[in-house]
């Protein structure tokens, strides 16, 4: 398709801004620009067109099935569209007087509340603005907790090989060193492995559970025993709480901080790679830590907090992302208690329906049962010179989202399928034939795999010339 | 039945089979039982229009820019949204999709994205832009930290004229790494004291940073600032709208610009979501260690072109915990916002809101001057909000002005709690800064006007 520049037309219009009814001022020339932006010069109509058109080449949760594992793309429903942009929730200012502004207030207290509930925890934050923002968060409570005891020595983070990219990036933006242990042969964090590497140098161990393979940690009681024994903090990454939530609650389970994604757990919707939105929920000793202002109750009335002794400080603007926030709630406000529960069921029943199907034809390296996700291999394809990358590119024909591939990295030629519980019996079905097809087409044609996407707007995309000669935006020729 | 998930009992009895077990508990059998939770406390569910209800009536508690005239800024803005906006972003192809990596089937975001980062460079005047950071404090903060990587130094100065909420990011981002942050002091114009920027760059300095517009909504003369912030990194943090009428920061040899995105078409939403601006001079060196998702153009197998995230190497799913940020979620629907909104109003239209901007802001101050209560706190030139210094009865003014549906200016005394030390100077009560966009009528300011006289 065109770029938008390319059809920009000098002395076009898409829209006229009121006219002047006041005094022109003139600023003082030194500061006036002197050429104007190029920005495209073309009508509303165009604008539309130009963006319509460009919607459609897009895959999303609105036109198909996303198995994207480590991502919870569930149904995004539209009440929590329509709700978020009611003008008394997104139009509002940060910075008006509490007392106008009530309503926005209680939705964060109760959603906080919420939330607190879901996980078991006492304290919360509704700033960070994504996952790894909540880690980055939740990671300098760690710190200051720490070092508000007078302990500089802890500055180690512990984290398994399986362990998304975000946590040791976010340990390390905290200036931590980073201390990764190996997963045992069932996928999972060895005691005696984490008894060696805890000491007086542990800050806290971060853990996804369950974890990128989708199994839970089944020694996560002894786990969180031997970091709390040896002095460190409990960390839990939230991308897979859509596997427990409503079966048990993280502060049982030994965690001290930890993030919730929104946008996956809590059905808002990811928008091409955000907004998300990524509460951190502390135990009661870390509350004072928080990040300021969080939202008191004070009898009928809501005030922001900022006594906070020990705060972190901010970790953004303002309160977070509201209208995430917004949607969040309501989304919590239709499924109730029951129904985050029966989604946690249903998603872990589809992710272990649509493993037992798999594992018949694709080889599954760890056949446990999986909670929301499992990881297979298309390592048996390899002898046909087939690479995963070829197989999930061949999906995209099918008019199917492949599953996320190449993660969690200690698996070879590796797919990580999470349906969500939003998936019906029917299309995990439809994915499993997909998959039976793209088996045997690597058998008898393999070039189609390896050639493939042939359907789809473009084909396979050349990374290497856009990474050693970059073209990073539109220029006039 | 729950109306986002279609299990039917007899397709749960039939998956339950193929899974070999009896029941939906035993799916959680590898959990601690004696942890498992009976009861959440959570309430029922409820159906979606009572839902709605519920929610409704949370939002009509709200003073809202549809019922209320805003004369309030510093960060957050109410500007005109063209219609086109929402309608395009409220597509499902767009807010309902993830993050491209799937090229292939993701050219709709991927394209627009590429627009979006040559919009940018070509409001700020620099070279390369990211696909966007959170927003505007935290795109600042990691500017920050990325010059501390690229100068290999552990001071970066700040000026006392940055929005305070930046300031305190910048303290939280920059206490991992132990970079010492030391403030720069303002002068009677409200504009940066070059001599005191002066005194205090040394050679542990690894960047300045500056607010163009700054917080007092005063215009910094960027010439004189680089020109004393020798071997440093220039970040200039921006307000995008007003870089149709101002000098774009880049042509005044800035280093990095950031800003928040946020006046670009999209809601106040209470703060949030906008999105972050992130942008270098094009260098490759500066590149590298740039944080955020960027997007390249290429070409596919049959030479026709298209768009990929590129440069990844630079990002925490490869590097871990070398990459160059932790940032992983952007806010890519806010760049979209963005997009439309710079593709309706165009450089005419930018140009005009800009000139309204400053219009109407001028003729606010210049009759707020005249009753005789207010009095202009710097005399340096602004752009749409201006700190006045007063001696009527604040509370009670913002009461008036309330009651006829008027959201009054901000009291900078508000920021005083923020600051949990003594480096910043603190607010006097009686400080309030106004902010006229072009969604304010003449008519709407002329009413504060009368209020204001009659005080």
């Amino acid at each position: 398709m065109e770029l938008i520049f390319e059809i920009s037309k000098s002395g076009r219009r898409g829209f006229i801004p009121p006219k002047m009814d006041v005094k022109p001022y003139k600023l003082t020339s030194e500061y006036v620009r002197k050429n104007p932006p190029k920005l495209p010069e073309i009508t509303e109509g165009e604008v539309v067109r130009h963006y319509t058109n460009l919607s459609r080449l897009n895959y999303a949760v609105d036109t198909g099935f996303y198995p994207l594992g480590s991502c919870t793309m569930k149904y995004n429903p539209k009440l929590n569209e329509k709700v978020a942009s009611l003008s008394g929730f997104s139009e509002i200012h940060p910075y008006q007087n509490p007392e106008t502004v009530q309503g926005a207030m209680e939705l964060m207290y109760e959603l906080g509340e919420s939330l607190k509930k879901i996980s078991g925890m006492d304290a919360i934050t509704l700033q960070p603005a994504a996952g790894a923002h909540g880690e980055y968060t939740g990671i300098a409570i760690i710190r200051k907790y720490h070092r508000d005891r007078g302990d500089f020595s802890r500055d180690e983070i512990i984290v398994p090989d399986s362990a998304h990219g975000t946590n040791p990036a976010s340990s390390a933006m905290n200036g931590f060193k980073v201390v990764v242990i190996k997963s045992n042969d069932r996928g999972m964090v060895d005691p005696e492995e984490l008894k060696k590497a805890v000491g007086p140098h542990t800050a806290g161990m971060m853990l996804t559970n369950p974890n990128t393979l989708g199994i839970f940690e089944e020694r996560i009681l002894e786990i969180s025993r031997i970091v709390h024994g040896a002095g460190g903090l409990m960390y839990y990454d939230g991308a897979n709480l859509n596997a427990i939530m409503g079966q048990i609650r993280l502060g049982d389970l030994g965690f001290d901080v930890a993030h919730f994604n929104l946008h996956k757990t809590f059905s808002t919707p990811h928008g091409m790679g955000g907004p998300g939105s990524g509460p951190i929920a502390v135990k009661s000793f870390l509350a004072d830590f928080l990040p300021v202002p969080t939202v008191l109750k004070k009898g009928e009335k809501y005030v922001f907090d900022f006594s906070h002794e020990k705060t972190i400080g901010k970790v953004r603007s303002f309160y977070g992302n509201f209208s995430v926030l917004v949607k969040a709630y309501a989304y919590i406000l239709v499924m109730g208690e029951e129904g985050i529960k029966r989604a946690s069921s249903m998603a872990v029943l589809n992710a272990n329906y649509l493993k037992a199907k798999i594992s018949k034809i694709l080889k599954v390296p760890y056949n446990d049962r999986c909670m929301h996700e499992f990881v297979a291999s298309t390592i048996n394809l390899q002898d046909k010179g087939v690479k995963a990358l070829d197989f999930v590119k061949r999906m995209l024909d099918y008019g199917i989202h492949p599953p996320t591939v190449y993660f969690p990295p200690i698996v070879h030629e590796d797919i990580m399928v999470e349906p969500t519980e939003t998936e019906s019996k029917y299309t995990l079905d439809r994915f499993v034939e997909i998959v039976e097809k793209i088996v045997k087409e690597a058998d008898e044609n393999p070039d189609l795999l390896k050639d493939a996407p042939h359907d789809t707007p473009v084909r396979r995309l050349n990374d290497t010339q856009a990474a050693r000669h970059p073209v990073l935006r539109w220029k006039e020729n | 039945m729950d109306p986002y998930i279609p299990h039917t009992k007899p397709e749960v009895e039939e998956m339950l089979k193929v899974v070999g077990i009896n029941s939906t508990d035993e799916l959680f059998s590898s959990l601690p039982q004696e942890k498992r939770v009976k009861s959440l406390g959570l309430p029922e569910g409820l159906d979606e229009f009572n839902v709605f209800l519920k929610l409704k009536k949370m939002a009509l508690k709200n003073s809202d820019a549809q019922h209320f005239t805003y004369f309030l800024g510093a960060g957050m803005y109410n500007h005109i949204i063209p219609s086109a906006v929402q309608q395009i972003v409220s597509r499902g192809d767009f807010y309902t999709a993830y993050t491209p990596y799937q090229a292939e089937i993701s050219q709709g975001s991927l394209q627009t994205m590429f627009e979006f980062q040559t919009m940018i460079c070509e409001l700020t005047g620099m070279g390369i832009s990211n696909a966007s950071m959170y927003d505007g404090a935290s795109a600042t903060a990691e500017a920050a930290l990325m010059s501390v990587r690229f100068k290999k130094k552990y001071k970066i100065l700040v000026s006392d004229a940055l929005h305070p909420e930046y300031i305190e990011t910048i303290k939280t981002y920059a206490s991992g790494p132990q970079v010492k942050i030391e403030k720069f002091l303002h002068d009677k114009n409200g504009m940066v004291s070059i001599e005191d920027l002066k005194s205090k760059i040394d050679d542990e300095t690894a960047g300045v940073i500056v607010q163009y517009p700054n917080f007092f909504g005063v215009i910094e003369d960027l010439k004189a600032i680089r020109e004393v912030s020798k071997d440093v990194m220039l970040i200039v943090v921006t307000n995008p709208i007003s870089l149709g009428i101002l000098e774009a920061p880049g042509n005044f040899g800035a280093d990095i610009v950031t800003g928040d995105g946020q006046p670009l078409g999209i809601p106040m939403n209470f703060g949030g979501p906008s999105f972050g601006i992130f942008a270098i001079r094009d260098d490759k060196r500066f590149l590298r260690t740039m944080p955020g998702r960027i997007i390249g153009e290429t070409v596919d197998v049959d030479g026709k072109r298209g768009f990929v995230m590129t440069l990844q190497a630079r990002e925490q799913h490869i590097r871990r915990e070398k990459a160059t940020s932790n940032i992983c979620s952007n806010h890519a629907l806010g760049t979209l916002y963005a997009s439309v909104y710079l593709s309706l109003v165009g450089p005419r239209g930018l140009k005009e809101i800009g000139e309204l901007n400053v219009a109407k802001s001028h003729y606010l101050l210049e009759k707020l001057e005249k009753t005789g209560h207010f009095k202009r706190k710097f005399s340096g030139e602004f752009f749409n909000e201006f700190v006045v210094e007063t001696d009527i009865n604040v509370s009670n003014f913002q009461e008036k002005l309330l009651k006829a549906n008027m959201i009054g200016p901000v009291e900078l005394d508000m920021f005083n709690e923020l600051f949990k030390d003594d480096s910043q100077e603190k607010f006097s009560k009686g400080e309030l800064m106004f902010c006229v966009t072009e969604a304010n009528s003449v008519e709407e300011i002329d009413h504060l006007i009368a209020i204001a006289e009659a005080m």
